[in-house]
């Protein structure tokens, strides 16, 4: 089966989801990894976006450096609409390992643009099929012989360019942006752009409906990764410490924490860092350098996926009962074990709630859009230190590699929060403090910063028992007093913990919940089941724990779809437990196979639920 | 600033604190342990050195050894944390903090089995802390197990006869090229508080592996980390005297007599040149003579390896010189200007 289409059920039919026409389909680049594809992909993203067209791409690859078949896909919506789609109207062949497939894909009516090179039998006649000298154009070019395969890319930019209208002008303003004005790439990959327009001019007949038209629909927008959106949240919350391990789809993360944190946290005059990065040997260290730099007073941070999840439990339950506030960012990827890299899913929830052996919880933040991952970024550290535990944010492949359109980010408003810290001249006043006793009755105690320089200071941090005076203990009554006062901290986490985001629609029976990379999905297939006559209101998850607005939502509704990218139904399961009295109304719409859910298949799947 | 050179009373060091103000909580190790042993040099050395107890870290990983921070320096900060795991605790500690003295216990297991990975890249990364091992060869709170660096053909009552070579804790750093390897014997008090002395005045990662007997599992006649066996075989590798740096040079060895190595605070480790006395400097005799010992069986302490050229972890990363953990949120928090420009660059 091939990673562009994916269908299930007998009632595929049944949701429509078959654009035409003006900016309103998709296109996908079925290319070798390693060919310089992206630089291609990116450039036609980014001049339809400069158009003022909302557009959304997915890169699907392959876990692998060069050589093994990768799909690029753009979405233009005229309406806005930006999750995956099953089918793309337009392909761009330039893998003849995978061709036979990708164009057995296409549904009636679409476009295959491929290498005449290829003399390949044009057998579907629902079809359309443009050909193009590709490796005579790469030839043509000038490019030495080892850029050839990299320019080539460039004559498919030329053939969309012109036979979808796309002005040439975004496309040179792009490959500037990529090259970051270099005028010799620039004016290389431009060169094949022209010629390529040239020849599709003189030689293409232009016969399928589909085309752009300049919009304005992306006015004072920007395009980024989740990954970078969160690397940036990271750094207006003033990181001091992060420690990491190499790991898809995480990595990217700290590669744009490094840079940024270069451009933004260096002072100029000294060269001194106001931060450090560091490369573990493994995610045990990792997550062990940021609880030791928590405890002493830094804003750390780690990012990993769910290997190193699995690598960093010990110390997540060390934090967990030493009460040291750090953040650890998931870039959920798909497991079991090693799963697929470069494959997203939202599998990592239930582990990372209850990480650690015994009875341990945490708080998760669950982004959705580039807007969340910056806020969660800075939020996460003011989070972690009022409650003095360790955030998990759950971002995933989809939201943390593709390239998003988004609002730009909202500079943080508030001062940064860094908890209940007693200073020196605290202790002076107080005359000393018991490190987890629960003066305040929210169950979050005071702590003190080592260094502080008072002699009652100090406490001692153990993952063994201990007391409300960090004492070693083995007291039955003094163990459960603790883990009662924990209960309470996470009880007020529910407090604090970003709000849901609730759309009720007046007259709804349905009750929609999901989280994450799913709402893009979600969004239009509440409009497709609107169609079809079932009005839905929506709660997205933010966090968990829940509070009172999911409470209130859970018991408003008959029926109550929990929908999301894993096979067991992770939040499901949570929520359940959540809200137990109306656990039977819930029902699970999950689905895992690597790729981003699809609106089609979500309403799909509610359809047959509401049948 | 003015250093003062002597306590205003006998009873106080420099900065005024009694020895009861360096103690801790009361041991509930073994009666004889060598651990505790150790736990009193520590606290007998930060009284001397007049270390500020507040601007002390303790850290540990698991086990009978790594219990001990709550054994002295009370005032001081101390995170008992995971099995094997606290070099990586060191390390985002004194990242966060780069001005506090760090003082890291381990045993032979925490840090030859579980914990030998993050031990090796602690020393790569040359973490600023004084690293102790306190070494008995024997796994002591789950009741009597080899450890990694028991030797070969040693027998315990429960485990039978250990087959395998032991893991060298003073190579293994060596080879990692820590700039401070020393090995000493808890039954050795003298040496000790020297050797602890001269280790919290080197600028990164010092390891002291400390043969420190278990009386409950490995203290019987033919045990190689016994309290006996090490009195009748230690030998003493090189004789030194370690100087702070706020102290007159008083100890005078005629010319040619002895050798000064000059730590990064201003403090000298005078070494006095004894015949085929081993020359701590130098990097392939510190090899040499602990795979000589090995092979001999012999039990050398003392001085192996020092070496102060290496830049600490926090200087490599260009650390600012005041507290990561302390920088006010103006430092740690870029403009609303700055984040405008930036989303610019994606526009």
């Amino acid at each position: 089966m091939s990673v562009t289409d994916v269908q299930r059920g007998a009632l595929v039919s049944d949701v429509l989801d078959t654009p035409a026409g003006v900016n309103n389909f998709s296109i996908v680049a079925a290319t070798v990894n390693g060919s310089g594809s992206q630089t291609a992909n990116t450039t036609l993203l980014r001049a339809l976006f400069k158009m003022g067209i909302p557009v959304s791409g997915k890169n699907l690859f392959p876990s692998n450096i060069q050589g093994l078949p990768t799909w690029f896909s753009i979405r233009l919506s005229k309406d806005g609409y930006i999750a995956r789609r099953e089918k793309s109207e337009i392909l761009v062949a330039m893998n003849l390992a995978t061709a036979a497939e990708d164009i057995a894909n296409l549904p009636p009516g679409g476009v295959c643009i491929l290498p005449s090179e290829w003399h390949l039998k044009e057998d579907r006649s629902d079809i359309i099929y443009y050909t193009l000298p590709v490796q005579q154009m790469a030839k043509d070019s000038g490019a030495t012989a080892d850029r050839r395969p990299y320019v080539a890319n460039m004559v498919y930019v030329g053939a969309l360019t012109e036979l979808l209208g796309i002005d040439p002008a975004e496309i040179e303003s792009a490959l500037n942006y990529h090259f970051d004005g270099k005028p010799g790439p620039v004016k290389l990959n431009m060169g094949v752009v022209e010629a390529a327009i040239k020849y599709t001019k003189e030689h293409i007949v232009k016969s399928d409906p589909y085309r752009v038209e300049r919009m304005n629909a992306n006015q004072g927008k920007i395009i980024i990764d989740g990954n970078n959106a969160s690397a940036l949240g990271a750094v207006f919350g003033g990181f001091t410490v992060a420690a990491w391990y190499p790991i898809t789809p995480s990595t990217s993360l700290i590669d744009a924490l490094t840079e940024h944190a270069k451009a933004l946290r260096v002072d100029p005059q000294t060269g001194e860092h106001t931060y450090a990065i560091v490369q573990a040997e493994d995610e045990i260290a990792a997550l062990g350098m940021v609880v030791g730099a928590g405890w002493a007073g830094a804003r750390a941070m780690t990012s990993t996926s769910g290997p190193g999840i699995s690598l960093m439990t010990e110390y997540a339950g060390l934090a967990y009962f030493t009460e040291v506030p750090a953040v650890v960012w998931d870039i959920m990827r798909m497991g079991p074990s090693t799963g697929l890299p470069t494959r997203v899913s939202q599998g990592d929830v239930l582990s990372c709630y209850y990480l650690g052996h015994g009875d341990t919880r945490h708080v998760c933040l669950l982004p959705a859009n580039m807007k969340e991952c910056f806020e969660f970024g800075w939020r996460a550290f003011d989070l972690a230190e009022r409650l003095q535990t360790l955030i998990f944010v759950l971002s995933d492949l989809d939201l943390g590699m593709n390239l998003w359109m988004t609002d730009p980010f909202d500079y943080p408003e508030q001062p940064m929060d860094r908890g209940k810290v007693l200073s020196a001249e605290d202790l002076q006043r107080l005359g000393g403090f018991h490190r987890y006793e629960d003066v305040d009755g929210d169950g979050i105690p005071y702590r003190t910063i080592p260094g502080t320089d008072h002699p009652k200071a100090a406490y001692f941090t153990r993952g063994s028992g201990h007391n409300a005076q960090a004492a070693y203990t083995e007291r039955a009554d003094e163990w459960e007093a603790n883990l009662k006062r924990l209960a309470k901290k996470f009880a007020t986490a529910r407090t604090l913990v970003p709000k849901p985001v609730v759309d009720e629609v007046p007259g709804a029976e349905v009750g929609l919940i999901a989280y994450g990379s799913t709402d893009p999905g979600i969004v239009e297939a509440r409009m497709f089941l609107e169609k079809r006559g079932i009005k839905t209101s929506y709660l997205r998850l933010r966090a968990l724990p829940t509070e009172d607005i999911f409470q209130a939502f859970a018991h408003k509704y008959a029926r109550i779809y929990v929908v999301e990218n894993n096979f067991d139904g992770q939040v499901h399961k949570i929520l359940q437990t959540e809200a137990p009295d109306v656990a039977g109304r819930m029902v699970s719409i999950a689905h895992c196979d690597g790729l981003p859910l699809t609106s089609r298949w979500i309403a799909q799947a509610i359809l047959e639920q509401e049948r | 600033m003015a250093v003062q050179m002597t306590p205003s009373s006998p009873n106080v060091n420099l900065i005024g604190l009694e020895r009861a103000d360096y103690k801790g909580k009361p041991s509930t190790l073994c009666k004889g342990c060598g651990h505790d042993s150790i736990s009193a040099r520590i606290i007998s050395v930060a009284y001397d050195l007049s270390l500020k107890p507040t601007q002390v870290i303790k850290l540990s990983g698991i086990g009978c050894s790594s219990k001990t921070p709550a054994y002295f320096l009370s005032q001081s900060h101390g995170f008992n944390g995971l099995h094997g795991r606290m070099p990586s605790l060191a390390t985002g500690a004194t990242l966060a903090n780069r001005t506090l003295t760090a003082i890291g216990i381990s045993g032979d297991g925490d840090t030859g089995s579980i914990g030998i990975g993050q031990f090796k890249h602690m020393v790569r990364r040359n973490i600023p802390l004084v690293y102790i091992v306190e070494n008995n060869g024997v796994y002591g709170l789950t009741k009597g197990q080899f450890s990694a660096t028991a030797d070969e053909g040693q027998k315990l009552k429960y485990a039978g006869l250990n087959e395998l070579p032991p893991i060298d804790v003073c190579l293994e750093a060596v080879v990692a090229d820590c700039g401070f390897v020393a090995r000493s014997f808890a039954g050795d008090p003298r040496q000790v508080e020297a050797l602890l002395k001269a280790a919290l005045s080197h600028r990164g990662t010092a390891v002291l592996d400390i043969i420190s007997p278990c009386v409950t599992f490995n203290d019987h006649e033919d045990s190689t980390k016994s309290y006996s066996y090490g009195k009748s075989h230690e030998q003493v590798i090189n004789d030194f005297t370690f100087i702070p740096a706020r102290e007159e040079i008083t100890v005078d060895y005629e010319p040619g007599q002895a050798a000064d190595v000059r730590l990064h605070d201003g403090s000298v480790i005078r070494l006095k040149k004894l015949d085929h006395s081993h020359d701590p400097t130098d990097r392939f005799a510190a090899m040499r003579l602990l795979e000589e010992a090995h092979q001999k069986q012999e039990f050398i302490t003392g001085l192996i390896y020092v070496n102060e050229s290496r830049p600490t972890f926090p200087e490599l990363e260009r650390l600012p010189d005041e507290p990561l953990a302390r920088l006010p949120e103006e430092r740690v928090r870029p403009s609303r200007e700055a984040l405008a420009k930036v989303i610019a660059e994606f526009a």
